[in-house]
């Protein structure tokens, strides 16, 4: 059997006919299988979404209740029978509920990763690997030139600037599923115990966040805080809000950024973001690289972010490898054009 | 080092040039002789390293990455530097990055990497597989890296980097280089680099940087501009005169560079404000602008100089301009091509620019000539503080004098209105530029009273170029950009309408990547988005039909004709003027509105034909 009379992109997305489903479609089809919660890869208006619950209740939080048609809630590991073939969700460590699709027919086995990563994150499931035949993987850091070190020694860096600035607030900008929730319990697990405030915008994953049991000790929305209090303070809002007029509220504010851009100086300039921190929730050069060779997979497909490098480096391996040229994924992101809810994330 | 990889570093996120010059002007005070009149010298761009060349660079990376992952890398960072610096494998850790390449190579990055215990599939966590190049170097490059520990050898201090550099053999070079690459974390290689090849792009001129040395010693940045020609790295006798531990030192070059004064576009609602009385108007030329210099050393032997606006010695390049440069004086001016009495278009001097060899042949073919503007000097007396006016009639008696037909004056525009000028800068071969009007570009205003001030004085010079070609053209392609815009579309290709085989079609006629505001960038990256037909690698085709589409108003500068061009003309400076949201593709314009322009490019208006007869 051939990998493409499983998995085969088609303008919708990865679409699996024998199976009658398609993988984080991006235009409105009957059956979709969801990766995870972020706003490119699960849209509104399908007919029946699969999905683990916490993606389900991510969707419905971020779309209202009538989101699609139906949802089936999965348990990662768990058998469903589509048609001809079998899925099976496996934790990507991404964010909460992001899971790897494995879609197996015969002695065929494809992974679709969606995104993933596999770092250490307080707030998700870790990262499993799954041996496949065709491994389907995201380039969204893939390039040499991302290496995305310690997120702890990041967040001392954020630590530290507080400590030489108490006059001065402190403005994180971080996507608000997911990566806000790690920074927050990163910064728990360096001691830091004062209260952490919230933009509005992220207030809703949050608390769905602890409700899923994900501590993250004190933390408050920041309206209504008077600006003399906000003074040595760390308030977490959604990357667009950091250049708005929003900051005026706070005293002399110093932007930070997380994000693995921030490995490259001038994605950081221009954003204006004086303090940059590199954490990512994709997994960086060595992570995809590492990730690939581990699966054993003979043959690798890249869907978004720096296919070309990927492609090239899976081909020096010797493995068969190509670009899907899948449009609609990263692209909020990128473009950095606010958005009222859950913007993409990187 | 360290010290001014740091500096480099929060400069290049300083966006506030207020802040910027607190950074440098602090850094000043802390630093001692040598190392900081190092760094005012790097801000500056006053070392360059002969034989440190981005060539060797891509040379020493080359030998340690894959090529086309280099390359791939370098297009998105943009900067030869940077990327290098990011991708340079480590062979000791630093503690600024903790991931280097080499998996586990720290016992905390292992633990970073591992689920944490207890977690129900740490059974299954991601194995570092053995075969993969990057684990098989972690054990050996653990103890690689516990043996560097323990000798490490600390960075070098920039004065060691400098006077290491500027004594080491071309061949001992790229050694030396990859043991200092060793040693330093991803800052200082790329400060490192960034200092060795002279491309600093961190945002800072070379004025800020005096600016910040002046605010030292409480001076005006004005003085220290003036003097800057006699002092050299690392500016022991500056910097002992900014603390006031002695006197100003003084520029003995006999041939200085004087920082040039430059002028500001003017915009259609500046006239208002403005007399025309006020202003003496000359033609802009469109050669390059330079200043030629010559003055008597110490033992009375006449020294010449040409310098490009940017201070930069191109004497060597133009040996045949170099004899009529003998009265002791400094000349800004225009330097063209002269044939024949005509001035040639840019086009032509362009085969004299950057020649590292400069043969008798060229020199034949492309008779270098100086038009003059301005005089900054006359022998031993500085004239830049007196009023333009007076300084243009020095000038006259100056080129009287000199009488060298390589050398003449600009003339000067005489009108009475503004109305009256436009007329003339509309046509300028019956204004008086007679059969030179093709290589001017449009007209400059100078103040009567104005003073001789280095760089861009509000009010004081204004250019007023003729007004660009302008077509309607539609959105075809659009590629990513590079560096800083690697996430936005922003190199576009437009075509306009043409008939072909199929009925009515588009065919591209140029690529423009600028001209465009923030704004607008974000505005077309949006539609691309929206609006892709298909992807090639970087390259995304976009909606272009008679309905559905983008009209891209199209500014340039000049028609050619182009084999390489499937539509067969090639735009000289095309950029983005306006966008059409308002106007239906099928309303763009069509390729005979560019052969038209084409004819009129290439034979000249009818006005000029009398007079352009005589000379072919």
């Amino acid at each position: 059997m051939r990998p493409q009379d499983i998995l085969l992109p088609t303008a919708a997305g990865l679409c699996c006919k024998t199976g009658g489903f398609h993988i984080d479609p991006v235009r409105p089809v009957e059956r979709a299988v969801i990766t995870h919660g972020h706003s490119d890869h699960a849209r509104a208006g399908h007919g029946a979404v699969l999905a683990t619950q916490e993606t389900l209740d991510i969707m419905r939080l971020r779309y209202g209740d009538d989101f699609a048609g139906s949802t089936q809630a999965v348990r990662y590991g768990e058998e469903i029978r589509l048609g001809d073939v079998t899925i099976k969700l496996h934790p990507a460590g991404h964010v909460l509920g992001s899971a790897q699709i494995a879609v197996s027919c015969k002695d065929m086995c494809i992974v679709a990763s969606g995104d993933y990563k596999d770092a250490v994150d307080p707030t998700c499931t870790p990262f499993e690997l799954v041996p496949c035949n065709v491994f389907i993987t995201e380039a969204t850091f893939g390039l040499p030139v991302f290496c995305h070190g310690r997120a702890a020694d990041e967040v001392r860096k954020l630590l530290s600037s507080i400590a030489l600035f108490p006059e001065r607030a402190h403005l994180v900008g971080a996507y608000s599923l997911g990566k806000a929730q790690r920074v927050i319990a990163l910064l728990r697990e360096a001691g830091y115990d004062a209260p952490i405030y919230l933009h509005g915008a992220m207030e809703t994953i949050t608390r769905y966040y602890e409700s899923r049991g994900v501590k993250l000790g004190d933390v408050r929305p920041v309206r209504g805080m008077k600006k003399a209090e906000l003074a040595g303070t760390i308030t977490l809002a959604p990357p667009s809000a950091t250049a708005d007029l929003w900051t005026r509220r706070f005293p002399d504010p110093v932007t930070a950024f997380a994000s693995g851009w921030m490995r490259v100086r001038a994605r950081a300039r221009q954003r204006g973001v004086e303090l940059p921190l590199v954490i990512s929730d994709h997994a960086d050069w060595d992570g995809l690289t590492a990730t690939i060779a581990a699966t054993g997979a003979g043959e690798v497909w890249v869907t978004h972010g720096q296919e070309d490098a990927l492609v090239h480096w899976c081909k020096t391996k010797g493995l068969k490898a190509r670009p899907l040229d899948l449009v609609g994924y990263g692209d909020e992101e990128e473009s950095e054009t606010p958005l009222p809810v859950g913007e993409a994330e990187a | 080092m360290n010290r001014f990889a740091e500096l480099l570093d929060r400069l290049a996120y300083e966006p506030g040039r207020n802040n910027k010059l607190r950074l440098i002007t602090g850094y000043f005070r802390e630093v001692a002789d040598p190392d900081r009149g190092y760094a005012l010298a790097a801000l500056t761009g006053a070392l360059s390293f002969k034989h440190a060349k981005p060539s060797l660079i891509r040379e020493l990376i080359a030998a340690r990455t894959d090529p086309v992952l280099f390359g791939l890398s370098y297009d998105y960072v943009g900067d030869l530097s940077e990327t290098v610096a990011l991708m340079w494998p480590r062979s000791s850790p630093s503690p600024a990055y903790g991931g280097g390449l080499g998996w586990g190579q720290a016992a905390g990055e292992t633990a970073e990497r591992k689920p944490p215990p207890g977690s129900p599939v740490s059974a299954n966590a991601l194995p570092r597989d053995p075969t993969s190049p990057a684990s098989g170097r972690g054990a050996a490059e653990h103890a690689a890296a516990a043996q560097i520990g323990r000798d490490d050898p600390p960075p070098p201090t920039l004065s060691e980097v400098v006077t290491t550099l500027r004594t080491l053999g071309k061949t001992e070079l790229p050694r030396q280089l990859e043991r200092w690459l060793d040693e330093l974390d991803e800052t200082g290689r790329w400060a490192l680099l960034k200092l060795v090849t002279g491309a600093m792009r961190i945002g800072v001129s070379a004025r800020l940087a005096k600016t910040a040395a002046a605010a030292l010693g409480d001076k005006d940045p004005h003085e220290i501009e003036l003097l800057w020609p006699g002092v050299a790295p690392p500016y022991l006798d500056l910097f002992a005169w900014l603390e006031g531990r002695a006197d100003k030192p003084v520029n003995r070059d006999p041939a200085p560079f004087r920082p040039v004064m430059l002028a500001h576009a003017i915009e259609h609602t500046d006239f208002s404000g403005l007399d025309p009385t006020d202003y003496i108007a000359e033609w802009k030329w469109d050669g390059i602008r330079v200043q030629a210099v010559a003055g008597r050393d110490a033992r009375g032997h006449l020294v010449a100089r040409l310098y490009s606006r940017s201070g930069e010695d191109i004497t060597r390049s133009f040996p045949d301009l170099l004899p009529s440069l003998r009265l002791p004086g400094a000349i800004d001016g225009e330097l063209l091509v002269v044939r024949g009495g005509r001035v040639q278009s840019f086009n032509v001097l362009q085969q004299r620019l950057n020649r590292k060899v400069v043969s008798p042949k060229l020199i034949h073919d492309y008779p270098i000539h100086l038009r003059a503007y301005d005089l900054l000097g006359d022998d031993e007396n500085d004239l830049r503080e007196l009023p333009f006016a007076e300084r243009r009639t020095h000038l006259e008696a100056f080129i009287r004098k000199l009488d060298d037909p390589r050398i003449d004056m600009s003339p000067t525009i005489p009108f009475e209105s503004w109305e009256a000028l436009q007329a003339a800068r509309a046509h300028p071969a019956s204004a008086g530029a007679g059969e030179d009007a093709e290589a001017v570009e449009g007209v400059m205003l100078k103040r009567r009273d104005a003073a001789y001030l280095p760089g861009r004085p509000k009010g004081q010079w204004w250019k007023w170029k003729r007004d660009p070609h302008v077509i309607d053209a539609v959105l075809m392609y659009a590629q990513r950009g590079h560096g800083k815009r690697s996430s936005y579309y922003s190199d576009y290709t437009f075509g306009v309408w043409t008939s072909g085989e199929g009925g009515e079609q588009l065919v591209p006629v140029g690529k423009a990547y600028f001209g465009f505001t923030d704004e607008e960038l974000l505005q077309i990256d949006r539609f691309v988005r929206r609006n892709t037909v298909e992807k090639f690698g970087p390259v995304r085709e976009v909606v272009h039909e008679a309905d559905r589409g983008l009209v891209l108003e199209v500014a340039f500068e000049g028609l050619q004709r182009s084999s390489r061009h499937k539509s067969g003309v090639a735009m000289r400076f095309p950029r983005i003027n306006r966008l059409r949201w308002d106007k239906p593709p099928r309303e763009a314009d069509r390729l005979d509105t560019l052969e038209k322009m084409l004819k009129n490019e290439t034979t000249p208006p009818t006005i000029e034909v009398a007079a352009a007869t005589g000379s072919h």
